[in-house]
């Protein structure tokens, strides 16, 4: 029987794998080992190949995305799923289907893991009370993005073989970014210090509450850190003056060589992209190859989603 | 203003009198709670206390053993949405109607945003007319207080006063225009016609979803600052001092809301308002992982805007409570949180969380139903919502304490978006009475 979950499944007793919030540093832990071993693996490796063989992987992806559906499209055929890629941003919502119709169409062709993104906050939730199989969560609205913090929480462990008491810094726009909400949830459950930095209208209220220190000004802000995490300001989620001009936000919230120097001399430069060069990041910041691990985040999505595909796909019975 | 027309006319001569005895009488208009009866002849109370007993009504009465049980005045439930017309998929005037008499509501008003929304006398004759053919409960309404609800031209408001229009509002919007609610109150005042506000500032709502703070932080849902309610409020009351209208604040959810409202009070402002169950019963944590039954606007707030509100009713600076019935199908709450549509059901839970005030002691019986008779009665200038001589014989027959768990698949709404399903409460109707003719009578009770 496809799609029952096994709870006796310790390793990662979740069947969905919707936010960092539910996880513990445990289940954080063990993802993290079980990605960094794909991570060092051939991408031909023909034992990952077998692992989820026969098994149909679908990408349900209502906001458009390439990074994050490639990533996951290639992390399920190196586990050897079977992989369907849906846009439905284009297709039946447009004809007005609601979002559980789309589901449960896609649900009848039995998929052991829907891999799904919305722009609503919670809408990935929702979607997985009402299908069979696993949902991960590649995104909702300003919600979480769980694949995200894992696999920026281990670019960063490789780099510095800890998170453990790191001082790292998220900076720009907190309140429209679910990379930054599931960041903080990750790295102060691992035991990492968060600073969040950004002008106040880009923080949402209480923000405090979730366990991280608060800046307004950059340089106070980057004091110290070991890491800097920089966000995407979300041009295309603005609706309003939430800064006045990009000028603006480059000249007090955007990283440059003068601000950078603040933080640690060896401090990371991190980026969930896709960059605004010239609006959050400089352009030879975001090149800087001793300081900057932008690109290998990219590589270690890979990893992450597959560790992710193969712990959720280990409740399923029948696995071969 | 004229009599509303509205009700249903006073039904033919009945042929025997009707004598509840044996009841527990609590009327909040008289502040009376005692033992008695109530005598009612063609649909009207003629007596009430002590002396009306078995022995003394005449023989050809219909005699009604009450055994004790609280006989109260009908509920007047000043704010619900029926759906009719235009969305008769989520509500009819006929199944609220039933819904209603099962909650003790005996009287209830009704919300203009219907599609076409009730700006004109003709809508409003369209509810008085499906109300006196489903007869059941008595159903008013209110008519908009701008055309189509847009916040820009005045309705009729003469005429509509007229024709049975208990106030005027424009439902779930709040007149954005300063200028244009300036001289809506000012106008009503010429008719002392009532004006309704729903109390939030469109700018701050906009695309808010629920309250602002660290669980809409959390959940990544835009929030609503509470203080968007306060501002609406002080920014009214500054046009209520200017033009002397009766205003009325529609579900404060807010301790700033209940503090701007008692101190106009006591200037002396004509200002009432009311509050619904959601927001003395309910907090925003009732939300969890993004439950859209608990998604209502104004939302629900912090805990202790919560406490706020059950103290203003509980010292009086709230004046009534409405159930905000707002029914809502299916597939108009099973979407993503901030797509869902807001409000939740109310006329069948109205009573027993109106009651929970008063089962933990902090409001009296007569209290809490004053919230649900005589003070909405009052407000909307209607004569019934008293168990008093010539006053309509709508009543309701409770047993007060009885305990039981909400069950939300039994109820007689079209809809069944309700937060309730499943809690435990006391307070249990058990017959509905409007104009002494018997439009509810619980299943397998005696009484």
């Amino acid at each position: 029987m496809i799609g029952s979950p096994n709870a006796a499944n310790a390793f990662f007793p979740h069947r969905h794998l919707l936010g960092i919030e539910a996880l513990s540093a445990a289940e954080i832990e063990r993802l993290l080992d079980l990605a960094d071993s794909y991570a060092n693996l051939p991408k031909d490796d023909e034992r990952a190949r077998k692992l989820l063989r026969g098994r149909t992987v679908m990408n349900l992806f209502f906001e458009t995305s390439t990074r994050t559906s490639t990533s996951f499209e290639l992390a399920a055929k190196r586990l050897g799923a079977d992989v369907i890629a849906m846009s439905v941003g284009t297709s039946s919502i447009k004809k007005g289907e609601t979002l559980l119709d789309t589901a449960m169409t896609l649900n009848a062709m039995k998929p052991d893991v829907m891999v799904v993104r919305h722009n609503e906050s919670g809408a990935v939730n929702l979607l997985s009370q009402k299908v069979d199989g696993s949902v991960i969560n590649a995104g909702d609205g300003r919600h979480e993005h769980p694949t995200q913090a894992l696999l920026d929480a281990l670019t960063i462990r490789r780099r510095l073989g800890k998170l453990n008491g790191l001082l790292v810094a998220i900076c720009g726009d907190i309140l429209h970014s679910r990379v930054a909400r599931s960041n903080i949830q990750l790295l102060t459950k691992m035991g990492a210090w968060v600073r969040v930095i950004a002008p106040l209208t880009l923080l949402p209220s209480n923000i405090d509450r979730m366990g991280v220190e608060v800046f307004t000004d950059m340089k106070k802000g980057l004091k110290d850190v070991d890491i800097v995490m920089m966000l995407r300001l979300q041009l295309e989620r603005m609706q309003g003056a939430y800064v006045p001009s990009t000028r603006e936000y480059f000249r007090f919230y955007g990283l440059d060589y003068a601000k950078l120097a603040l933080a640690k001399p060896d401090a990371l430069i991190m980026h969930p992209g896709p960059m605004n060069r010239g609006v959050e990041i400089d352009s030879e910041v975001a090149d800087d190859i001793n300081r900057s691990v932008i690109r290998e985040q990219v590589e270690m999505g890979v990893a992450v989603r597959m560790a992710c595909l193969d712990a959720l796909t280990r409740n399923l019975t029948g696995n071969q | 203003m004229t009599p509303p027309s509205l009700p249903p006319k006073p039904p033919k001569k009945q042929d025997r009198p009707l004598a509840l005895v044996n009841a527990r009488l609590v009327d909040p208009a008289s502040n009376r709670d005692e033992t008695g009866g109530v005598l009612v002849e063609n649909g009207v109370i003629v007596a009430t206390g002590a002396q009306v007993t078995r022995a003394n009504v005449s023989q050809d009465a219909e005699i009604h053993d009450c055994h004790g049980r609280v006989l109260a005045p009908g509920l007047i439930d000043m704010r619900v949405q029926l759906r009719e017309p235009g969305e008769e998929h989520k509500e009819t005037i006929e199944t609220g109607s039933v819904a209603a008499a099962a909650g003790g509501v005996t009287s209830m008003v009704c919300l203009p945003n219907t599609d076409p929304v009730i700006d004109d006398v003709a809508g409003i004759e369209f509810i008085a007319r499906r109300a006196r053919e489903v007869r059941r409960v008595k159903i008013y309404c209110y008519g908009a207080l701008t055309q189509g609800l847009e916040g820009k031209d005045l309705v009729e408001m003469g005429l509509l006063a007229d024709s049975g229009a208990l106030g005027f509002t424009d439902g779930l919007y709040a007149v954005r225009d300063v200028q244009v609610m300036r001289r809506a109150l000012t106008y009503a005042r010429s008719f002392d016609a009532l004006v309704i506000q729903h109390p939030e500032e469109p700018g701050l709502a906009a695309g808010g979803a629920m309250n602002n703070g660290e669980l809409s932080t959390r959940l990544g849902i835009p929030g609503i600052p509470a203080y968007a309610e306060v501002m609406m409020i002080e920014r009214d009351l500054h046009l209520v001092r200017g033009s002397g209208a009766r205003y009325h604040v529609a579900h404060v959810s807010t301790a700033a809301s209940v503090e701007a409202i008692r101190k106009a009070k006591q200037e002396g402002l004509r200002v009432t308002c009311d509050t619904a169950p959601p927001y003395f019963s309910l907090n925003e944590s009732e939300i969890g992982d993004y439950r859209t039954f608990a998604k209502v606007s104004p939302p629900l707030r912090g805990e202790a805007d919560r406490r706020a509100i059950a103290a203003g009713l509980a010292d009086g600076v709230i004046d009534c409570i409405a159930s905000d019935h707002a029914p809502h199908d299916v597939e108009s709450k099973r979407v993503p949180f901030a797509q869902a549509e807001a409000g939740v059901i109310g006329l069948e839970t109205l009573l027993p969380i109106a009651l929970e005030p008063y089962h933990k002691g902090a409001m009296t019986l007569l209290a809490a139903l004053r919230c649900l008779t005589s003070r909405p009665a009052d407000i909307l200038g209607l004569p019934q919502g008293r168990l008093a001589k010539g006053a309509p014989a709508d009543m309701v027959l409770l047993d007060i304490d009885r305990p039981y768990r909400i069950d939300v698949a039994k109820f007689r709404s079209k809809s069944k978006n309700s937060p309730y399903d499943g809690r435990p409460v006391q307070g249990l109707v058990l017959k509905t009475f409007v104009d002494g003719r018997a439009v509810f009578a619980l299943e397998g009770e005696r009484a």
